[in-house]
């Protein structure tokens, strides 16, 4: 996927400034926070397992090796075949190569971050594979050619009447007079044109929320069903799944799954949770010929030893940026790239490259938010922090704040000094202020200015006029 | 209940003031200074403080933050509590030194005991001094917003809701989302000014509203965000940090306010 990262600030702008974005994006405040909030009162044991939750995410990521190669025995065991990619450019290989040897022309696929992470689509489609989504959300963004802006609602930035336009231009062997007005309308449309593809397709691409080591399967949640006939229907099912989403045992999934969607959606669990354990044996009613996993490092493995090895507990609810200001305000094609809001600033930096990534950790106001919802309490603030100090260190934040910054903490260390210049600034500010005791436009505060006033000073530091108010009262 | 005064007489507070009440809003300094009075403390205000080294902590300049962290540290070690009229700060002082110096085996045993008397202001009234009701007196209707490091890093949320209800002739009206974040996030509302902007907006909204007369917060930062937002967009509404109000000193005129 092209990585728009560094014009973070310009697409920011455009997306304060696209009034259709803006609408669709009152309902991710409206929608996901209340149901999450309304889950989480209604189950007694919800922090704990927060606490579960993350307590089985660290013990995996310390015996993450351990557990990696377990779950390749327990596939292969069961005649599926693992395959390791430490790059993108690997895992699409891999997808190729069995695409060709097994003769794959159309690929249906479930929602799956890691295919967007290694920009599969594109991929396929240079190599002459159809590849068709079959989540609706991402159905109408592929329709549309646009990435998704959202980790589970991938269409979310879009208003009803652009999904309504996006199936008229490409449904054209449907009438024209067809009701088109309801939601329910819509996904009816989709999902007689998916029935279709996902009868007709060779090969059926999945990711997975986790892979389970002591029986080698893989799971997904969703809401649609669509998952279930990807992975049963075609010839060959392929999970790309990053390493991180092993999990030892059935037990802890099953404990994991339950503060999932409660996060995402508000849901106690998902409609589908399905576990796909190798391909179809004797006597199976159902399933592929063939099933294979394979497992993506792309810099995941130099995160373990790293202050950033938390953010691999990331199960991709969604609920970080369902509850960050900055996301509300710009949604997620602003980031530039794969995973958007909190989880983004941090993940994105770790995975392209600080240099590239450098605004995301720094457009948050910490406010908090995202760590005080995340299931599994990963200290979001904190990691975008330590990218700002990474930042600082290679000299990546721009020369002037660093310049002002030194200048300020030069003051900051020198109390004496200090004091006499903030008696200075303070008094200098607030007859600028003037009567109306605020300032419209301060050079070198324009960033302020634009958008409000700044209140000014009320005159005289407070530890100046505290001590001069003792020793009079002495004297 | 003498004796209760008495010993509360013993109690040493160190009021770290913060930069922009300092700079910015002096009678903030006042009312904490009054309130820790009233509650039977002995208030000093150690000239060597600055700030607490927060714009320098979030740019990621760890070594700034560390020389003026120790500074800060050194000023204060001689009161039983550090307390400050902001959870921002508070919280910068009692969880993020912490994390400044775990890998510093000089200073990372006074940074942590340090750490351990710092206090944000309502809830050092209210916790600690287990002070139920404030003295004064204001006429009028408020509306509270829950700045963000206070209500999650520290548990600020019911300490001001409970003193403010005990000044007399005063009504709190809550408004819509009080716990989401204002836009402010320091030096965030001039680096990215637009999305700051909207946030506030939103904020500036809500706080329209609730209908109230006055906007009370327990940081100075969040305050002048917010008050520069409404004052721009020409609202009658009284901007002012919650202790001017919990000390009943608001003959000064409010934040951004004529």
């Amino acid at each position: 996927m092209e990585i728009k990262s560094p014009q973070f600030k310009s697409r920011a702008s455009a997306a304060l400034e696209n009034e259709q974005l803006q609408s669709a994006l009152t309902h991710v405040r409206s929608n996901f926070i209340d149901k999450r909030a309304k889950a989480a009162r209604e189950l007694p044991e919800f922090e704990a397992l927060r606490d579960a939750a993350r307590d089985i995410k660290n013990h995996t990521l310390e015996h993450l090796d351990a557990y990696l190669e377990i779950f390749e025995a327990k596939v292969t065991e069961g005649g599926g075949h693992v395959h390791w990619a430490q790059t993108a450019t690997d895992a699409r290989g891999i997808v190729l190569d069995i695409c060709r040897r097994r003769n794959v022309k159309t690929v249906t696929k479930g929602k799956s971050m890691i295919a967007e992470e290694i920009g599969l689509n594109e991929f396929l489609e240079a190599n002459e594979i159809t590849p068709v989504e079959t989540d609706l959300g991402e159905y109408i963004i592929q329709l549309r050619r646009e990435p998704p802006s959202h980790i589970i609602a991938p269409a979310v930035h879009l208003t009803m009447e652009q999904v309504r336009d996006g199936f008229r231009e490409a449904h054209t062997h449907l009438p024209d007079s067809r009701p088109m007005d309801e939601p329910e309308n819509l996904l009816r449309e989709a999902r007689g044109v998916l029935r279709e593809k996902f009868l007709g397709a060779d090969m059926g691409i999945t990711g997975a929320n986790f892979l389970v080591a002591e029986t080698g399967t893989s799971i997904i949640v969703t809401n649609e069903g669509n998952g279930d006939l990807t992975q049963l229907l075609p010839r060959v099912h392929v999970v790309i799944a990053s390493i991180e989403k092993v999990l030892p045992t059935l037990e802890d999934m099953s404990q994991i799954v339950r503060v999932l969607a409660r996060s995402a959606t508000g849901q106690e669990m998902s409609v589908y949770t399905t576990l796909s354990t190798g391909p179809k044996r004797p006597g199976d009613p159902d399933g592929p010929e063939e099933f294979h996993v394979i497992l993506l490092d792309n810099g995941r493995s130099s995160m373990l030893g790293s202050e950033f090895r938390d953010v691999l507990r990331c199960i991709r609810c969604g609920a970080c940026m369902n509850h960050c200001p900055v996301y509300h305000a710009v949604g997620g094609h602003a980031y530039g790239w794969v995973y958007p809001g909190p989880v983004g600033a941090v993940l994105t930096p770790s995975l392209i490259g600080v240099d590239q990534a450098g605004h995301l950790p720094n457009a948050s106001t910490f406010c908090g938010r995202c760590e005080a919802v995340c299931p599994v309490r990963i200290p979001l603030p904190k990691m975008m922090r330590h990218w700002r100090e990474r930042e600082f260190e290679r000299q990546l934040s721009p020369a002037g704040q660093r310049r002002n910054l030194k200048l300020w903490a030069w003051f900051a260390r020198r109390p004496f000094i200090y004091r006499l210049a903030t008696g200075v600034a303070s008094r200098a500010l607030a007859m600028w202020g003037g009567r109306r005791r605020r300032i419209g436009w301060l050079p070198m505060a324009d960033g302020w200015t634009a958008h409000r006033d700044l209140p000014a000073p009320q005159g005289g530091t407070f530890i100046a006029r505290y001590h001069r108010q003792r020793r009079r009262r002495r004297s | 209940m003498t004796a209760d005064r008495e010993t509360r007489e013993q109690v040493q507070v160190g009021l770290f003031v913060t930069c922009l009440v300092d700079l910015f809003r002096p009678t903030v300094g006042f009312a904490s200074v009054k309130l820790l009075e009233d509650a039977g403390c002995q208030v000093h205000v150690p000239k060597a403080q600055t700030c607490c080294g927060q714009p320098a902590w979030n740019s990621g300049d760890r070594k700034s933050t560390k020389g003026i962290a120790e500074r800060v540290i050194a000023a204060f070690e001689p009161f039983d509590y550090v307390v400050a009229p902001s959870g921002s700060c508070a919280g910068m002082l009692s969880h993020h030194y912490r994390e400044l110096f775990d890998r510093d085996e000089q200073w990372r045993e006074r940074a942590n005991r340090f750490a351990d008397k710092v206090h944000e202001l309502t809830s050092f009234l209210t916790d600690v001094l287990g002070v139920e009701a404030v003295a004064a007196k204001v006429r009028g209707t408020a509306t509270y917003h829950d700045s963000c490091a206070g209500l999650r890093e520290l548990g600020v949320r019911e300490q001001p809701r409970k003193l403010l209800a005990g000044v007399k002739g005063l009504k709190l009206k809550e408004m819509k989302d009080a716990h989401v974040c204002c836009g402010f996030g320091g030096t965030f509302a001039v680096k990215y000014s637009d999305i700051s902007n909207a946030i506030v907006t939103e904020k500036a909204d809500n706080i329209d509203n609730a209908k109230a007369r006055m906007l009370l917060a327990g940081d100075l930062g969040c305050l002048m965000n917010m008050a520069g937002k409404l004052k721009r967009d020409g609202s009658a509404v009284e901007v002012r940090h919650v202790a001017e109000v919990l000390a009943g000193m608001v003959d000064q005129p409010p934040i951004g306010g004529e």
